[in-house]
């Protein structure tokens, strides 16, 4: 198991229960998208998964240990990329590799087995920008970037830690259409090529049923027991608008009770 | 966007200046306004000699206050945005104290640290500790939550947040801080100057020539703070360039 939610309830101090007894688990190399209308605490449980926020009640764990603070294999995207704007692409896709060096393998800020030396990082931060098309970008800065530019320096910069686990945050509803397509399909043959388990927040009923196996509906309120949708053909190269794909959508579509 | 200031405008302004002089010290035509064509020289002969030394004196008693209250500044701006609760105590206290003239606390301080370079670099630092505080804590305070969540997730902790993003974040307000506080620092600086010291321009200005009627001697004086306020705004002015390469690098 990847994923363990167990009887989790979560509230915002003075605010009502957005989870109450909440379980729901995801196997290692699934691929999921979490749907539903804004305040149903999509973002909120991406963010119990990393370990940003605590659970009030209920235990989160995470390959097998319980979830105390951000995990070092755990990845995150969010829709604002999070760059630092006075470093280069470069600086900016090699920090997770700085911060481990400056802690050290301690099993807490970074995995006990990871050692990095300075020129084994220089191959990975080459590596990744090289698969992610922006190399020739590394000397920028954020601000002279296009937002998928953007988007993919903060991929790269989570990818090069090595993760095991990818959560992301409505990572591409900022992007115009080709650019989403290209993110999407680069999300997805990563998936295939390297069995990494992944979470998807996203507002867009395309995008759910493209990038999940699965799909998590939750609802406005308080959401006790996890609404999930099977979706085998999700992250195929030629899902996208084949019969199958509309048909799936306007399922969805109708589910979640929406016409949009 | 702010624009760089090129060395071109930097001789035209100066020159212009000197000009203006020239043109000011014909129409007056009394001891109290010296031509430049008398000053320059005078200012460059005694350079070599005890301005020098003055010059020197006041350098090392503004930078050491500089230095200081980036030094006890700094932190304690990171602290209080990173403490929210803190920060809520303190913070109409800070309101208070910072637009506050401290120089009115001059006799005060003489009297409790002593009458020594301490107390008067002392109360310079004062002045430049309260601009630095406030942008230190504004700025990190205002920087983008979802920053900090997804530099969180790469593995910082509180100290690799401060080395990578808070430190960095505020680097070019405390610059900034620093570059507008030296007019005020040096204004402060002349007045504690002018007694209970031996040594520093404000000495040199107000006791050595201007008390004995040396006129063209103490615009020499003058000439060398405006030189040292001046000289201290550009090399801040240029290392913000630097550190802001982010902000000017935009067109290519």
């Amino acid at each position: 198991m990847m994923i363990e939610v167990d009887n989790l309830s979560f509230a915002y101090s003075r605010q009502s229960k957005i989870f109450e007894n909440f379980s729901w688990h995801v196997r290692k190399s699934e691929a999921w998208s979490i749907i539903g209308p804004s305040g149903c605490g999509k973002t909120t449980l991406l963010y119990l998964l990393a370990g940003l926020y605590e659970p009030n009640e209920g235990v989160i764990r995470i390959a097998g240990s319980t979830l105390k603070r951000p995990r070092p294999q755990t990845g995150l995207i969010l829709q604002d990329h999070g760059l630092l704007p006075w470093a280069t692409v470069r600086e900016n896709a090699r920090l997770g590799l700085k911060i481990r060096g400056f802690y050290g393998p301690d099993g807490r800020h970074a995995p006990s087995d990871a050692f990095i030396d300075t020129s084994a990082g220089n191959k990975i931060v080459d590596y990744w920008l090289k698969r992610l098309g922006i190399n020739q970008l590394k000397d920028k800065y954020p601000s002279q970037l296009s937002g998928g530019q953007r988007q993919r320096t903060a991929i790269s910069r989570s990818l090069m830690l090595d993760p095991d686990l990818l959560l992301l945050d409505e990572p591409f509803s900022a992007l115009d259409a080709p650019t989403r397509e290209d993110l999407e399909k680069l999300v997805s043959d990563l998936h295939i090529e390297t069995g990494l388990t992944i979470i998807i927040v996203t507002h867009s009923i395309e995008e759910s049923v493209l990038m999940g196996n699965k799909i998590l509906a939750l609802k406005a309120g308080t959401n006790h027991t996890p609404h999930i949708i099977e979706n085998v053909l999700a992250c195929r190269p030629d899902y996208r608008g084949s019969p199958d794909f509309h048909a799936r959508c306007e399922e969805l579509r109708s589910l979640l009770g929406r016409s949009a | 966007m702010k624009r760089g200031l090129d060395f071109t405008s930097v001789v035209i302004g100066l020159l212009m200046f000197a000009l203006l002089w020239q043109i000011l010290a014909w129409a007056v035509h009394r001891p109290i306004v010296p031509s430049p064509v008398q000053v320059l020289p005078l200012f460059v002969s005694l350079l070599s000699k005890e301005l020098g030394l003055h010059l020197l004196a006041s350098m090392a008693r503004v930078l050491v206050a500089i230095g200081l209250s980036v030094v006890a500044a700094v932190p304690i701006g990171l602290g209080l945005a990173l403490m929210p609760g803190i920060d809520r105590i303190f913070r109409p206290l800070i309101a208070i104290l910072y637009p506050l003239p401290q120089i009115v606390f001059l006799p005060i301080i003489y009297v409790l640290m002593g009458i020594s370079d301490i107390s008067k670099i002392f109360l310079i630092a004062l002045i430049i500790f309260f601009q630095i505080l406030v942008v230190v804590r504004d700025e990190a305070a205002n920087l983008h939550p979802e920053l900090i969540l997804s530099v969180r997730s790469l593995g910082a902790g509180r100290r690799a947040l401060f080395r990578y993003v808070y430190f960095p974040a505020s680097l070019p307000a405390v610059l900034t801080a620093v570059r507008i506080s030296i007019g005020t620092a040096i204004a402060v600086l002349f007045i504690v100057e002018q007694s209970l010291t031996n040594y520093g321009l404000g000495y040199y200005i107000v006791v050595e020539t201007y008390q004995v009627l040396l006129y063209p001697e103490m615009y020499a004086g003058i000439l060398a703070m405006g030189l040292l306020g001046l000289a201290l705004y550009f090399i801040t002015y240029s290392i913000e360039l630097r550190v802001n390469k982010h902000l000017f690098n935009l067109e290519n």
